[in-house]
C-alpha cells in the first residue's frame, strides 16, 4: 500500500512538472504573456520567503526576521549566497541557543 | 540556437556542470538537515529505509514527502494522499512553464529530464541564473544544480533513516533558515537592478500572506501569490522581457 501510495505521489508530482514542456511551443504567447512568464521567478521567490520565514523556529517569528535581515544586509553588500546563507545560520543559531 | 556561441569562446560541457554544481551547492546545505529530519520521521513512521528512501527518488519534492509521511502514520487512505500532494506541488506547473520559456530553443529531449527535477529551489536558482541559457551545453549548467540537489536529498533522506537524528535539533533548526537565505541572496542582487523586480516580489508576499491568512492551505496560496504578483510584472516590467542584469 505504502509503494502504491508512493507510485501515486510521484506521478501527480511529475506531471505538473513536465506538462510544460509539451504544450510550451504550442501556447504562441503574446507579449504580456511573455513579461508574466518572465516575472514568475521573482514573485515565486516572494511567494516561498514570506510568511514562510516567520515559522523557521516555531512561535518565535523575530528570530526568523533577524535570520532573512542578516541575509537581506550580506546579500546587499554583494556577499556570495553561500556567504549569506551560513551568516543566516549563525545568527538564527546564535538568537535560538539564547 | 544563437550562433554566436559557436565563434567566441564557449565552454565545454563539464565545464558547464561544473559550474552548475557550484551554483547548486547552497541547495544542498539547506537540503542536507531538511533530507535528515525527513530519513529520520519516515522512518519512526513505520517506512522502511527502502520506502523512505524510493519516496526520495521518486518524488523529489519535500513538504510533500513530510506531508505523505504523516497521512501515512495517520493512517489516511493512499488516494487522499496522492490528492493532497497534487495540490501542494501544483506551483511547480507554474514554475515549470517560466523555466522552459526560459529553455526555449533547447530541444526537447533536453527540457525534459531537467523538468524532472523541478524543484521550488532548483527553480529559484536555475531561473536567476539565466543567462546561461543562452550557451550551447546550458543542459549540461543546469543539469549540474538539478543533480546537486537531488543527490544531496536522496543521500541525506536515506543517511536520516540509517542514522537517525545525528544532527543536534538546535543545529538541524537553525538550518531551517537556510533556504529562505538562499532564496533571500537571489532576490536582493535583482532588487538592486531593478525597481519592478521589488514590485513584483513584494505584491507575491502580499498575496501570499493574504490568502494563507484567509484559510487557503500553503499549497494554493503560493501558486496564487506566485500567478498573481507574477501580473504586477506585465505593468511594470520592460517591453523587452528577460532584460534587467
Amino acid at each position: 500500500m505504502i509503494l502504491w501510495a508512493i507510485a501515486g505521489m510521484s506521478i501527480v508530482t511529475l506531471l505538473p512538472r513536465i506538462v510544460p514542456v509539451f504544450i510550451m511551443d504550442r501556447l504562441n504567447l503574446p507579449n504580456w504573456g511573455r513579461r508574466w512568464l518572465a516575472a514568475i521567478p521573482y514573485a515565486a521567490l516572494g511567494a516561498l520567503i514570506v510568511p514562510g520565514i516567520f515559522t523557521v523556529i516555531e512561535g518565535k517569528p523575530w528570530i526568523g526576521l533577524a535570520g532573512g535581515a542578516a541575509a537581506v544586509v550580506t546579500a546587499w553588500l554583494r556577499a556570495p549566497i553561500m556567504v549569506s546563507v551560513l551568516i543566516a545560520i549563525i545568527t538564527v543559531l546564535l538568537l535560538n541557543g539564547i | 540556437m544563437d550562433t554566436y556561441n559557436e565563434t567566441v569562446l564557449m565552454p565545454g560541457k563539464s565545464d558547464m556542470f561544473k559550474r552548475g554544481l557550484a551554483a547548486g551547492s547552497p541547495i544542498v546545505l539547506g537540503y542536507i538537515p531538511i533530507a535528515l529530519t525527513y530519513g529520520v520521521l519516515a522512518y519512526q513512521s513505520g517506512l522502511s529505509l527502502f520506502e523512505l528512501t524510493f519516496m526520495s527518488v521518486a518524488v523529489f519534492a519535500g513538504a510533500a514527502q513530510f506531508l505523505g509521511v504523516s497521512m501515512v502514520a495517520a493512517g489516511v487512505t493512499a488516494a487522499e494522499i496522492i490528492i493532497a500532494v497534487f495540490v501542494l506541488n501544483f506551483r511547480h506547473f507554474v514554475m515549470s512553464l517560466s523555466f522552459v520559456n526560459q529553455m526555449k530553443g533547447h530541444e526537447r529531449k533536453k527540457q525534459l529530464p531537467l523538468t524532472f527535477l523541478l524543484t521550488d529551489e532548483t527553480f529559484a536558482i536555475s531561473s536567476i541564473y539565466k543567462k546561461e541559457a543562452k550557451e550551447a551545453h546550458a543542459f549540461w549548467f543546469y543539469g549540474g544544480i538539478m543533480l546537486a540537489a537531488y543527490s544531496s536529498w536522496v543521500v541525506g533522506s536515506l543517511v536520516g533513516g540509517l542514522l537517525g537524528n545525528v544532527m543536534p535539533s538546535a543545529l538541524s533548526d537553525s538550518m531551517g533558515i537556510a533556504l529562505y537565505a538562499m532564496f533571500i541572496g537571489l532576490l536582493i542582487p535583482s532588487f538592486k537592478n531593478s525597481f519592478a523586480v521589488m514590485v513584483i516580489a513584494v505584491a507575491a508576499m502580499g498575496i501570499n500572506t493574504i490568502a494563507q491568512w484567509a484559510g487557503l492551505t500553503s499549497g494554493w496560496a503560493i501558486v496564487a501569490g506566485t500567478i498573481l504578483g507574477g501580473f504586477a510584472g506585465i505593468f511594470v516590467l520592460p517591453e523587452e522581457e528577460e532584460g534587467e542584469e
